[in-house]
């Protein structure tokens, strides 16, 4: 139960419990006890709501950031990770394989903002080699949600 | 001027859906459940081969029988999933969907007063292809009480001297019932002393929720006179390709490849190389499909218990099948209130032979949130009639 379990909330997190289990073909408690078991094993971190924030009058922008950086000794990346996920404004930060090391994700109200974040702080980090900053110009799939789209149902309405 | 026509196509009926549909189609606000087809889109790599092989300028006739290499990717998904071993070169052919199949299989073993076996309710084009080809149709009613599974004493019941065809519908469109290995093995018991052959629909094999599905094929002394009829239509929701396969012993494909070859030449070339990536690469897109099909499956279930609708629980296809003589309404009548009411078209049980008569089809290849409008208004409407 536990792989479709994720994968429904995985896309519908405010899912009645009930209807959960009804779907699920077991019991309500048995879905609350295993969500509640997921949830104190790390597995289940938190329940998020998808926005385009691009419909709303709210200004924001968003940013990829390449950053090449010098592992430290004993400690590889995670330093020096955990340095740059500390700061608010970064989304997510996500090791990599490929020219670059670390990647972050980081959303500001202005391209000001996120350009001064770059400039002030990740760069001058001591083991910070070197910042490649792309800014989001659009964005049309977000969490395996096509944002530019409404669905709409193509087919005949009876057939056999 | 004389009369144009063939008197045998003129007496065959219009298929019941296709009065429904109209009437459906005139309301554009009206919602569905509907539809026979699956809601998914073809999973994208299989799109992206059905593209690349037309970059490729892949626009030729293949053989007559199919692409040798979509021809051995079937015979090796057939002895994957269900254990069945069939040689590619004699005993497959790739048709324009399971419906063609259905077509040249009749065609190939029916002679004038034949008489074929057809268990209703079931898809509409069994009959009229039987009645095409010159067969004589012998319909057995399935019983709600079976939970409409084919059994032993009906098929024994139906069968005569002229019987030389059965054929079966399982996983069952409009009922969604299924045939299990001991349901199966009755029946062959049966067909072996009577010495019939079968024409297998198993379109819907993939859409099995109550363990893996099992083909008449595959029960022993069955295969030498089975025609299995498959396809890419509900498993990889590829309707629109137009895509199947039949698979028999050679005696039987080579006279069904004749009528193909004239009447059709091949199947799509396009979809056969897109068919080849599913079968290939698409055993997971099956997979999770089932699973989203099976989650409103019970949600269905479920509704339908607690609305009180009497309906046996399906365990094949993406079809359940309530219901509604408690009203003193015709399956017709229902539909139609229903549809003026409420807005939401379902397909009377009637569309699918005579004895769907107080039955619904109704569909759910519909998302959950589709389904929960649409079964929130039969709700309602129920919640009317048990009033009134």
């Amino acid at each position: 139960m536990r792989e479709e379990l994720l994968r429904i909330i995985e896309k519908n997190s405010r899912i009645d419990l009930k209807e959960l289990a009804v779907i699920l073909g077991v019991e309500e408690i048995d879905v609350v006890n295993e969500m509640a078991e997921m949830e104190s094993e790390g597995i289940i971190c938190g329940y998020h709501t998808l926005i385009d924030w691009e419909k709303t009058s709210i200004e924001k922008v968003s940013a990829l950031i390449e950053v090449r950086v010098t592992p430290q000794r004993g400690q590889g990346f995670d330093r020096i990770a955990e340095r740059i996920y500390k700061y608010p404004e970064v989304n997510a930060v996500y090791l990599i394989s490929g020219g670059f090391d670390l990647l972050i994700t980081l959303e500001g109200k202005s391209l000001k903002e996120v350009s001064a974040f770059v400039s002030d702080k990740l760069a001058p980090l001591e083991s910070v080699l070197s910042t490649a900053t792309h800014f989001i110009l659009k964005k049309y799939k977000d969490h395996g949600t096509v944002l530019t789209k409404q669905y709409e149902d193509q087919r005949e309405k009876v057939s056999p | 001027m004389k009369n144009p026509l063939s008197k045998r196509i003129v007496e065959i009926k219009p298929s019941g859906i296709r009065k429904f549909f109209d009437v459906v189609s005139e309301m554009p606000d009206a919602i569905s459940l509907g539809v026979g087809e699956p809601d998914f889109d073809t999973p994208w790599h299989i799109r992206d081969e059905g593209i690349y092989s037309l970059e490729k300028g892949r626009t030729f006739y293949t053989s007559n029988s199919g692409l040798k290499e979509l021809k051995i990717e079937i015979c090796n998904y057939l002895r994957r999933r269900f254990e069945l071993d069939y040689d590619y070169q004699k005993e497959v052919i790739v048709t324009v969907g399971g419906s063609e199949a259905i077509d040249i299989a009749l065609r190939a073993m029916i002679d004038p007063g034949d008489e074929v076996i057809i268990p209703q309710p079931s898809y509409v084009s069994y009959e009229p292809c039987a009645i095409l080809a010159n067969a004589t149709p012998v319909i057995i009613n399935l019983q709600a009480e079976n939970e409409f599974r084919l059994t032993a004493q009906e098929l024994e019941d139906a069968i005569t001297e002229k019987t030389k065809v059965l054929i079966l519908p399982f996983p069952n469109n409009p009922t969604g019932a299924i045939m299990e290995r001991a349901d199966l093995e009755a029946i062959a018991q049966v067909i072996l002393r009577h010495d019939i052959f079968v024409i297998s629909d198993e379109i819907y094999a993939e859409l099995s929720y109550k363990g893996k599905h099992v083909s008449i094929a595959q029960i022993p002394g069955m295969r030498e006179r089975t025609v299995l009829i498959n396809g890419f239509s509900k498993s990889y929701a590829m309707t629109g390709w137009r895509l199947g396969y039949a698979c028999a012993p050679a005696a039987i494909t080579e006279q069904m490849l004749k009528i193909h070859q004239f009447a059709i030449m091949c199947a799509p070339t396009t979809s056969q190389y897109a068919a080849v990536e599913a079968l290939k690469n698409g055993d997971d897109d099956v997979a999770r499909m089932r699973e989203q099909y099976n989650q409103r499956r019970r949600y269905l279930v479920h509704a339908f218990a607690e609305m009180g609708l009497p309906c046996f629980e399906p365990y094949g296809a993406f079809y359940i099948f309530p219901c509604i003589k408690e009203f003193g309404m015709s399956s017709d009548e229902f539909a139609t209130r229903f549809l003026e009411e409420e807005k939401v078209a379902v397909v009377p049980g009637t569309a699918f032979g005579a004895c769907g008569e107080g039955f619904l089809r109704i569909s759910y290849a519909y998302s959950l949130e589709n389904l929960k409008v649409a079964i929130g208004r039969l709700a309602r409407f129920v919640e009317r009639l048990k009033k009134s």
